[in-house]
């Protein structure tokens, strides 16, 4: 992989790239029918069912606690280095008590750098990347997840930053945050997004030779058929599910 | 990582070493089941110093399967890499493929010495993305605080005797994983298991405390209390642990923020970050207790942080144990049947399984109760679309829990962020320069543990 990576880091990461906008709500899945039933033996008439999955939708102002100081500070320094809010952040989505910013890829490391140095901010710890694999968010498969934390004034945000499948590349924070290299590394390693800059982005868990990324949606789990008191049970990604 | 290292590891380059390099140059030994004297002749008589050592996978010190590259000029350690991934299991692409309840199963077995840990952290998690944190029985909650800092009790005293046994203080071993026993007996007393418990479950408690186990847990606190005396005879003032500890593995508050370390080699250097202080969960506000530092940011700092927070767990589980005794007998399940397991767990002559009572119910009265735990048993629970990030304070760090729904009854992506994972990459800042004989010490005084490093 290193070889790879060298190329790449000569790139001017994800520049000029065409970037899908964050849609309303993200659409994650259509589900249809119920039970697993289909076509004609399905008496049961919910086998028209159909059902969107959609994430939280994003916030709008006022976002409640120290969300909106966040938000300000942010922009602001963000201003100061000129760079616009809107231009670098899609969306922001408040649930749950935890604040999410959709940052557009080709901005993640300034606004990760604003986020930590701003004495306002101070961001100083990236405690987890990691990734999530979204085939249904058409243009926007991969997601890289970056989640901060603020020892100085005690706050967590979450930075989300998404990418095609077809175009899997993100600019890597190491720069920023050195934390960041493992978890990079095993995001690259279990999704296949390439974290453009990354000082040497080799698979950390699997070996250097495995095929494939295999924390994606459509990567088997694999198994086999188990045989247990003259009943078989079957692998667990080919039983029924109720979802 | 490979450019540098890639050079005389030899053709075996394990999973995520960073091997995969360019064939090896110069001159390759090989160790296996050989003895190091003829290697140390053979490279003397090439009259080089400077060499690539693999230590581990398979090294008694290296706790468990973690593979060290070590580029060393004599003693001195020029360069060390760590090579991880020997123990992957896939744990969060199989929890994918179970139900939320059944997701404690598998994530129990990450770090398999702080087992109840990731149950919490877990657990916590699917109760904010379903709302019903409020909801827990306290009762619950100060179990799980209970079991919690047992955990710790018994994962830092785990940490002591390896890394006591690794510096040669065998005594320091011994007394550890005696006084570990006794945790782990009131564990298998309370939860059926010694580890791998899948005690802490979305909502509430697998099944609530046996008869008696308030008693146990009281009568082994003075017995653990005076192992933990012991190891701080044995070790605090002893010449030779001080000469082997003191101003070894130096890493300093910038490099912890830096590397995002966390626990007791972040307290070590002075700062009092403790996520039961800043962002309490379980109720830990509640509790009086205070957090422990340091201000050598070296080994003997952390072993030191290590013994006074053991003595400061058990004074939490002492008062659990009043708290419990003044909330008498109770509930540890939520009270929403959408949600609760629909059977608490319980002994029966053929060891342990679901209730007598509860078969009785659903089998011989109320065929209700039994489609409602059919449903709920092989369905399971939804839990409404969004994710979180749940962090525990772990012995080892920050324990992170990120989960995904995308409304289904299975997780869509769970992903924990492990201290130890995290910890490791502080090895080449801690050992580069030291000496091999250090190295040892500086990897114990992280406490990596590979379950939760790999997953």
């Amino acid at each position: 992989m290193s070889d790879q990576t060298g190329e790449q880091a000569g790139e001017q990461p994800g520049g000029g790239l065409p970037v899908t906008p964050a849609a309303e709500a993200q659409i994650v899945d259509v589900r249809t029918g119920m039970f697993g039933v289909r076509g004609p033996g399905d008496t049961s008439g919910y086998g028209g069912l159909v059902r969107t999955v959609a994430m939280p939708a994003p916030a709008t102002r006022p976002f409640g606690g120290y969300f909106d100081e966040v938000a300000d500070r942010l922009t602001t320094a963000l201003a100061v280095a000129g760079r616009s809010f809107d231009g670098c952040v899609e969306a922001v989505v408040v649930d749950r008590d935890e604040m999410t910013f959709h940052v557009r890829r080709e901005h993640v490391v300034d606004v990760c750098r604003q986020l930590r140095d701003d004495p306002d901010l101070r961001f100083e710890m990236c405690v987890s990347v990691s990734g999530v694999h979204y085939p249904h968010d058409a243009g926007r498969e991969l997601h890289a997840l970056y989640h901060l934390l603020s020892i100085t004034h005690n706050r967590r945000v979450r930075l989300e930053v998404s990418c095609p499948d077809a175009d899997p590349h993100i600019p890597s924070v190491v720069e920023i945050y050195p934390t960041a290299d493992w978890h990079e590394r095993e995001t690259w390693d279990f999704f296949g997004i390439v974290f453009d800059g990354h000082p040497a982005l080799a698979r950390i868990q699997m070996p250097d030779d495995w095929p494939g990324h295999p924390q994606r949606k459509d990567y088997p789990l694999g198994g086999i058929p188990v045989e247990y008191k003259g009943a078989t049970i079957p692998p667990p990604d080919v039983r029924r599910a109720y979802t | 990582m490979s450019e540098t290292i890639a050079p005389g590891i030899g053709p075996d380059a394990g999973p995520g070493g960073g091997g995969g390099g360019p064939a090896a140059e110069g001159n390759v030994f090989t160790a296996t089941g050989g003895d190091w004297g003829d290697i140390a002749e053979e490279a003397a008589a090439l009259g080089q110093e400077r060499i690539v050592v693999n230590m581990g996978p398979q090294h008694p010190s290296t706790h468990g399967v973690l593979r060290l590259i070590l580029e060393i000029d004599g003693e001195t350690v020029t360069e060390a890499r760590c090579g991880i991934g020997y123990l992957h299991t896939g744990i969060e692409k199989n929890m994918e493929f179970r139900n939320w309840t059944q997701g404690v199963t598998f994530c129990t077995r990450m770090d398999y010495l702080t087992p109840l840990y990731q149950e919490a952290a877990y657990c916590l998690g699917v109760e904010r993305l379903l709302g019903i944190t409020d909801e827990v029985p306290e009762r619950a909650s100060v179990i799980r605080v209970m079991m919690m800092e047992l955990n710790r009790v018994a994962s830092h005293l785990v940490a002591l005797a390896t890394g006591g046994m690794e510096i040669g203080a065998l005594t320091v071993m011994t007394v550890g994983f005696r006084e570990r026993e006794q945790v782990l007996r009131l564990f298998e007393l309370i939860t059926g298991l010694r580890m791998n418990h899948a005690y802490i479950r979305p909502g509430g408690l697998a099944q609530d405390l046996p008869p008696g186990a308030l008693d146990s847990v009281r009568d082994a606190i003075p017995t653990i209390r005076r192992g933990i005396s012991d190891i701080e005879k044995l070790a605090n003032e002893n010449p030779v642990v001080k000469a082997r500890l003191v101003g070894v593995g130096y890493l300093d508050l910038t490099g912890c923020m830096a590397l995002g370390i966390t626990g007791p080699v972040l307290r070590s250097t002075g700062l009092p970050h403790d996520l039961r202080k800043s962002q309490p969960y379980c109720g830990y506000e509640t509790y009086d207790f205070d957090v422990v530092t340091w201000d050598t940011c070296d080994a003997y700092g952390r072993l030191r942080i290590r013994i006074e927070e053991m003595k400061v767990s058990l004074d939490i589980v002492e008062q659990c144990l009043e708290r419990l005794q003044a909330i008498g007998p109770g509930s540890v399940m939520i009270a929403n049947k959408k949600i609760a397991w629909p059977a608490q767990l319980a002994i029966g002559a053929d060891g342990m399984g679901n209730s007598l009572d509860h078969i009785r119910e659903i089998m011989g009265t109320s065929m209700e109760a039994l489609i409602h735990h059919f449903k709920l048993v092989t369905e399971g629970f939804a839990v409404p679309a969004g994710q979180v990030y749940q962090a525990v304070e772990s012995p080892r760090g920050e324990l992170g829990a990120h989960l995904v729904s995308d409304g289904g009854t299975r997780p869509y992506r769970a992903h924990f962020r492990d201290p130890s994972f995290v910890n490791l990459q502080a090895v080449a800042a801690m050992c580069e320069g030291g000496q091999v004989a250090d190295v040892i010490v500086a990897v114990a005084s992280l406490d990596p543990v590979m379950g939760g490093v790999d997953r």
